[in-house]
């Protein structure tokens, strides 16, 4: 299949490997946070982490949508979900999130009308063919999904389909990253960068990581081969003394970004002053609204939003894993309490959550020494 | 003398589609409520269709039920689906169908055309399948309460001579043989429902394998081990039962797996694993080492050009499935969690 093969193929990526191996510092310990959770998937996904040498070791960030997001949201979603005529529409991601009464998928067992789209713009078609309802589309996402949320409301608009509305949690990227070199736990000593958020902010916005916080920044693909050519990338900058943003996903990424997405972004989007993330508090200009332009199709003020703000299962140590802090098997619950069959947060449950691609991909590896392929 | 009342370990609040997607939840439905209650044997009875004795004669005994929306997909229909799934089902036990009943519940409102065209489909699968449809029974519901048309069937088979298989028999060294590409059938329904913008040159797979596991059980004789039909939770979900039933890992060699490019493409946009989509078509089986090249042969030479043998089995880490890629990295290949892919089959 092109563009994925030949990201895959062993040769290279043992070449890769060789010189990375060449490359990293026996003498020291490197910590490179990938943001993504696409590329925490990918990691545990291709086995990546059995290809790198022990010292360099790779710390899950928090870029996955539905982790960031704080229980009290996902409550706020569902007590509209129960309200009279509504669908609540949402990405597949999102249905086993707990809530404090259960996931959407629980409450669709109840009874409640929650239905699976994939694209926002399946959502709002729902709208035109069920105009008695009314369908409320749970947005979520980085600057990734943002542009096409927008879009979708400007159709709406357009159209004058009444019976449609977003509640907006999109969140912005770069404060994430902030958040984390602010905190005093953290040492990273470089970053992958996020691949699909960057096609649309492109590579401009993390030029304070390097120039500020002198750490180098290598935008990445999510195919093995890519991974790996990023982390040589990042070794290369580090032994050569040097922090700069680079960009490994030209394929995809350009450096500038995708100005038609962001245009449709601040069409219909305005800063909120603040914003909850899970596990990480509250922080400023963090997230995206509905401007009051669209002011028709924001959920939040169609509706009345109860603002339920919930605090995490006490022994779930949820914000710790998201900042890099803890491992996931460092967490009290990994495995036992919660699994991603059973999730307790919503790290286990996201496909890019690090608890769920490590319990998937990763830990029953470790119970027993694994020999090489036969 | 009383019996104690067995101990019940399904402790969910209720039904959700996840209980029937042949995953995780689907496992614990039947083992944590179903079985304790209705079967007195124990989990490890639970394969593809039951062996019995009847007056000295062994039989192999199944059922199973269809409910996939749309009715009629690239390359079948539910007609279709229902003989060849309990035909498979007998199969992979190691036995010859020889005769089925068939149950319709048919929602009010259905178009007789509809009907006659599944009861046709039905005929027609199972003259190829060489099976008798000797009775069955029909109900009809209110409209708005079923979906078109569900069907259930039920077979009793002849077991194939010389056959003995159980997880139990499986040993470290034994090699995982696949008879074709997997996916087909789950990509197929899902792109046939329309709702992605998706489109993929694709057909169901759904065909009976009768004929494939007696050329393969010819070629491998006492070293054919084990097989099940790969459906609903994918050949992820029936290797993982067969690791935990046998306390031994599956180790697959993952470029070795055959997968279709449209069923590939799909997966990766949808972020889906083809090992966790459903199969009507296709079987595994463990075979010794020593008899499965041989056995890949055979089946090769009868009709599953694509078979391929995708893993070994090992000792360690027992209870487990591995991957391995051609670049040297592992993962761990778990059961479907979850429905991404509600009513397929």
């Amino acid at each position: 299949m092109k563009f994925v093969d030949e990201f895959r193929d062993a040769a290279v990526i043992g070449k890769a490997v060789e010189e990375i191996r060449r490359l990293a510092d026996p003498a020291r310990h490197y910590r490179f946070m990938e943001v993504c959770g696409g590329h925490t998937h990918a990691i545990y996904r291709f086995g990546l982490k059995d290809l790198l040498p022990a010292n360099i070791e790779l710390v899950h960030g928090p870029g996955c949508p539905v982790c960031v997001l704080p229980m009290g949201r996902i409550d706020d979603g569902l007590a509209m979900a129960t309200q009279e005529d509504v669908v609540f529409a949402a990405f597949g991601d999102m249905m086993r999130v707990p809530g404090t009464h259960g996931s959407p998928l629980e409450h669709k067992a109840r009874g409640a009308d929650v239905r699976i789209v994939y694209s926002p713009a399946d959502a709002l078609r729902l709208a035109e063919n069920n105009p008695g309802r009314h369908v409320m589309f749970f947005a979520i996402g980085f600057e990734t999904t943002a542009p096409s949320t927008a879009l979708t409301l400007i159709r709406a608009k357009a159209k004058g389909i009444r019976n449609f509305s977003v509640f907006c949690n999109h969140v912005t990227i770069i404060p994430g990253i902030r958040a984390i070199l602010d905190s005093p736990d953290m040492r990273i000593d470089a970053f992958l960068g996020p691949g699909h958020v960057s096609t649309v902010i492109g590579c401009r916005p993390y030029e304070w990581i390097a120039r500020t916080e002198r750490k180098p920044i290598v935008v990445s693909g999510f195919e093995p081969l890519d991974m790996l050519q990023s982390v040589l990338m990042l070794l290369r900058q580090l032994r050569n003394g040097e922090a700069k943003v680079e960009n490994q996903y030209k394929r995809v990424v350009p450096w500038e970004g995708n100005r038609a997405a962001l245009k449709a972004i601040a069409e219909v989007f305005e800063l909120r002053n603040y914003f909850e993330w899970r596990g990480m508090g509250f922080i400023s200009q963090s997230a995206l609204r509905v401007r009051d332009s669209y002011a028709e199709w924001d959920a939040e003020r169609r509706f009345s939003v109860p603002g339920i703000r919930v605090t995490d299962p006490k022994a779930a140590q949820c914000g710790e894993v998201l900042k890099g802090v803890l491992k996931p098997v460092q967490c009290k619950l990994f495995g036992n309490e919660c699994t991603p069959e059973r999730p307790v947060g919503a790290l286990m449950v996201s496909s890019e959550g690090s608890c769920a691609a490590y319990y998937n991909y990763e830990h029953r590896k470790t119970l027993t020494n694994i020999a090489a392929p036969a | 003398m009383s019996t104690a009342a067995p101990r019940l370990r399904f402790r969910d609040a209720q039904i959700e589609m996840a209980h029937g997607a042949g995953g995780k939840a689907s496992r614990r439905l039947v083992e944590g409520l179903i079985a304790p209650l209705l079967l007195s044997g124990t989990t490890e009875l639970l394969g593809d269709a039951a062996h019995i004795i009847v007056s000295g004669t062994t039989i192999a005994i199944t059922a199973d039920s269809f409910v996939v929306k749309p009715l009629r997909f690239p390359g079948g229909s539910i007609g279709e689906l229902a003989v060849n799934g309990t035909v498979n089902d007998l199969a992979v036990s190691g036995a010859k169908a020889e005769a089925l009943v068939v149950t319709y519940v048919i929602e009010a409102g259905l178009p007789t055309e509809t009907l006659e065209a599944e009861v046709r489909a039905m005929a027609d699968a199972a003259a190829r399948a060489g099976v008798a449809i000797v009775g069955g029974d029909t109900k009809v519901v209110e409209h708005g309460k079923a979906d078109g048309l569900y069907i259930t069937t039920a077979g009793i088979g002849r077991p194939i001579p010389g056959l003995s298989l159980s997880a139990k028999s499986v040993r470290a060294g034994d090699r995982v043989i696949l008879s074709g590409p997997v996916g087909d059938h789950g990509i197929t329904i899902l792109l046939a429902r329309g709702e992605l913008d998706l489109e993929a040159d694709l057909r169901s797979d759904t065909r009976a394998v009768l004929a494939f596991v007696e050329a393969l059980a010819a070629a491998a004789a006492s070293g054919l081990r084990w097989m099940r039909d790969p459906t609903r939770g994918g050949a992820a979900t029936s290797l993982n039962e067969l690791a935990r039933d046998a306390r031994l890992c599956i180790a697959l060699q993952e470029d070795a797996i055959p997968v279709r490019d449209g069923v590939r493409g799909a997966c990766e946009l949808l972020g889906l694993d083809p090992l966790h989509i459903a199969n009507e078509g296709q079987f595994l089986a463990v075979v010794s080492d020593e008899y499965a090249g041989r056995a890949l042969d055979a089946l090769r030479g009868a009709g599953c050009p694509e078979a391929a043998i995708i893993g070994t089995v090992r000792e360690q880490p027992a209870g487990t499935v591995l991957g391995v890629t051609s670049y040297g990295g592992t993962r761990v290949i778990d059961m479907l969690v979850g429905d991404p892919l509600p009513r397929i089959c």
